[in-house]
């Protein structure tokens, strides 16, 4: 079943002397349980891709559909209310924020979502504790880092219950070990909840650990290929 | 709400030494400004104070066409409905008759026009407390068949305590005024021009030489609360009407109204400028603070913040800011102006004997009056309100998609 339905989808820029196509026709279905990525050289369109998938940025034509929503139809606020609740973000630079300690960056997002003092304090331990950070719950971002940080907001992204995670170059600022835990434990979600990950990157680890790679090249898919689930096959084994 | 105060009150303290030098500049803002305000309005209580106890008094009733025309013919009787229409209002302290006119004054060989001025010595030693002012002989007792006059009036006429003083005048309807009266003591008047005029007689007396028995000029009142004036005559007004006229003491000294105004606005003018290098201060951080965060808030708002609740948390940062500055500013103030309030300023030199010449003390007053403090923490509000105007509008016209780019 697709989660997201991107259909002719187009995005232009106003350029000084010419218009910048950054998208140009991209249609794509992307099924629940999907950990993709999107590939590309730098000004493929993958960021600008990436912001529309996630309702921070508008389509010039072309519809975005998460779970059969139509994004470009909400108003700001909604669009707002929305990300809350369906779709996990994780960002290059981690930005979290730096005056909340790890549990609180994590309940945060509850919070804002009005979850119980009680419940939202539970879950952000649980999930940190999920991400390896059991010890650190206290500490705030500047105490931890490149690779903690990133696993704080990775719990972040996953304390509103999302069922879509959207990843933008998260391995960008972390060296080897911090990149290969991090994907150990975005790979575990995605196969214990069936957490839909969609990642841009240029990081040819992530892309090795992708199940499905689209490959963007001035705006358009140029490659679409979708490999077998390694948890998938494991679990078959 | 609790959650995004936190969030404030944390962010504020992410760069200690810029908040506590935005605070500072509020809170050294709001001591110089309240001991500028205190010493202006303890400087314009004590005019007002002294200008009330010199003569006038805080309220006066008169006949309606005396104040235009100051004859003996306008004069009124003061008629036990008075009393009760005046004893009915709450809030005055006093009621003293008088009977005001002129007359020359001769010695032996000088004659100056004086102001006679009919009283009862008690009552008008209440008010005017004309009792500590006798440099020679004694005060005035009621029935008293001699006179008190200000010592430059003394010594211009060249008498002293003992002589006797011909006045000589025009009484009620036009009836001659003449009589001679011996000088029971010499007073120095605070006011130069009254102690160059002023000859105080018992108000039997006065209305015997001036053929006006039972007859009065004003009624001079003192209040309990200096700021309940306006009240209270307003509640004369609505009791007692013509032929009577109720005015207040600013009303019968303009002069010293203008002054007041005059002196206020060019103290405004300098508070202003002090106000607007603050509240410049304050914008100047608050930029700061919001251009270094672009990118946090473009997180918040991606993750599902909405931009009110945002604009909202920047609105606590910046009042955080503005309360810390007001309340520290303030306590600081407040025993600088208590000390001062009780050891005012002597003013020596010039200065000094400029304002013992205008028959002033001369002394730097300072109030404690809440006006002085409430001032203050209504300007500063004013900024902070308008200051807040940047970073409420930043946060709901944020582009999250540029701003987690910045």
């Amino acid at each position: 079943m697709s989660i997201i339905t991107i259909n002719d989808l187009h995005k232009v820029y106003d350029g000084t002397q010419v218009e910048v196509h950054a998208v140009n026709g991209v249609t794509l279905n992307i099924e629940e349980g999907e950990f993709s990525a999107l590939v590309g050289p730098s000004g493929s369109g993958k960021t600008t891709l990436m912001n529309m998938l996630g309702g921070l940025d508008r389509p010039t034509s072309g519809q975005v559909l998460i779970n059969g929503t139509d994004l470009s139809q909400l108003k700001d606020s909604e669009l707002i209310d929305f990300r809350l609740h369906h779709i996990g973000f994780v960002f290059q630079s981690y930005n979290l924020i730096p005056v909340l300690t790890a549990l609180e960056n994590v309940e945060f997002i509850m919070h804002l979502q009005g979850v119980p003092s009680a419940e939202r304090h539970a879950r952000a331990r649980e999930l940190l504790e999920a991400v390896g950070l059991g010890d650190r719950l206290n500490s705030r971002p500047g105490q931890l880092s490149g690779g903690q940080q990133q696993r704080v907001a990775v719990a972040r992204a996953l304390a509103s219950k999302p069922r879509y995670v959207l990843a933008d170059e998260p391995t960008a600022n972390l060296d080897s070990h911090s990149t290969e835990n991090l994907l150990d434990i975005m790979e575990e979600l995605n196969h214990k909840e069936n957490i839909t990950f969609v990642f841009s990157t240029h990081d040819a680890r992530v892309v090795k650990k992708a199940h499905r790679v689209i490959v963007l090249e001035d705006g358009k898919v140029i490659s679409d290929e979708v490999r077998e689930k390694v948890g998938a096959s494991n679990s078959n084994e | 709400m609790k959650t995004d105060i936190k969030l404030a009150w944390r962010n504020l303290w992410r760069n200690k030494r810029r908040t506590i030098i935005t605070i500072a500049s509020i809170f050294f803002g709001v001591i110089l400004s309240t001991y500028m305000t205190s010493m202006q309005e303890g400087s314009y209580e004590k005019m007002v104070e002294n200008a009330v106890r010199f003569y006038s008094g805080h309220i006066q009733i008169q006949n309606e066409d005396f104040w235009e025309n100051k004859t003996i013919n306008n004069t009124f009787e003061e008629t036990d409905s008075l009393k009760t229409k005046i004893a009915s209002v709450p809030g005055i302290q006093l009621v003293v008759p008088r009977l005001e006119s002129f007359a020359l004054a001769s010695s032996k060989q000088l004659t100056k026009g004086a102001m006679v001025l009919g009283v009862d010595p008690q009552k008008e030693d209440q008010l005017t407390e004309i009792s500590k002012k006798m440099v020679r002989g004694k005060y005035l007792k009621k029935g008293s068949d001699g006179i008190l006059m200000g010592e430059t009036l003394a010594k211009y006429l060249q008498v002293d305590v003992g002589d006797t003083l011909v006045l000589l005048g025009q009484g009620y309807h036009g009836i001659n005024a003449a009589g001679l009266f011996p000088i029971r003591g010499i007073f120095k008047h605070p006011s130069p021009t009254l102690d160059r005029q002023l000859i105080y007689m018992d108000l039997g007396t006065a209305q015997n030489f001036y053929s006006a028995d039972h007859l009065l000029t004003s009624l001079a009142m003192l209040v309990n609360e200096a700021d309940e004036v306006p009240h209270i005559v307003k509640e004369l007004k609505a009791k007692i009407h013509s032929p009577y006229r109720i005015m207040s003491w600013d009303e019968m000294q303009p002069e010293l109204v203008q002054q007041i105004n005059g002196d206020r606005d060019s103290g405004a003018i300098m508070k202003m400028i002090l106000f607007l290098v603050i509240g410049f201060g304050i914008l100047g951080t608050i930029i700061m603070m919001v251009a270094e965060r672009r990118r946090e808030f473009g997180v918040m708002v991606s993750v599902g913040m909405q931009k009110i609740r945002l604009a909202w948390m920047l609105i606590y940062e910046t009042f955080i800011i503005g309360l810390l500055g007001i309340l520290s500013g303030s306590l600081a103030a407040l025993p600088i102006l208590y000390y001062q309030y009780f050891h005012p300023i002597k003013l020596g030199g010039q200065a000094g004997q400029m304002m013992v010449d205008m028959g002033f003390e001369p002394y730097m007053y300072f109030s404690l009056a809440p006006k002085v403090f409430t001032f203050q923490v209504l300007i500063i509000f004013i900024i902070i309100v308008v200051i807040s105007i940047y970073p409420f509008v930043s946060a709901l016209i944020l582009k999250e998609n540029k701003a987690l780019r910045a």
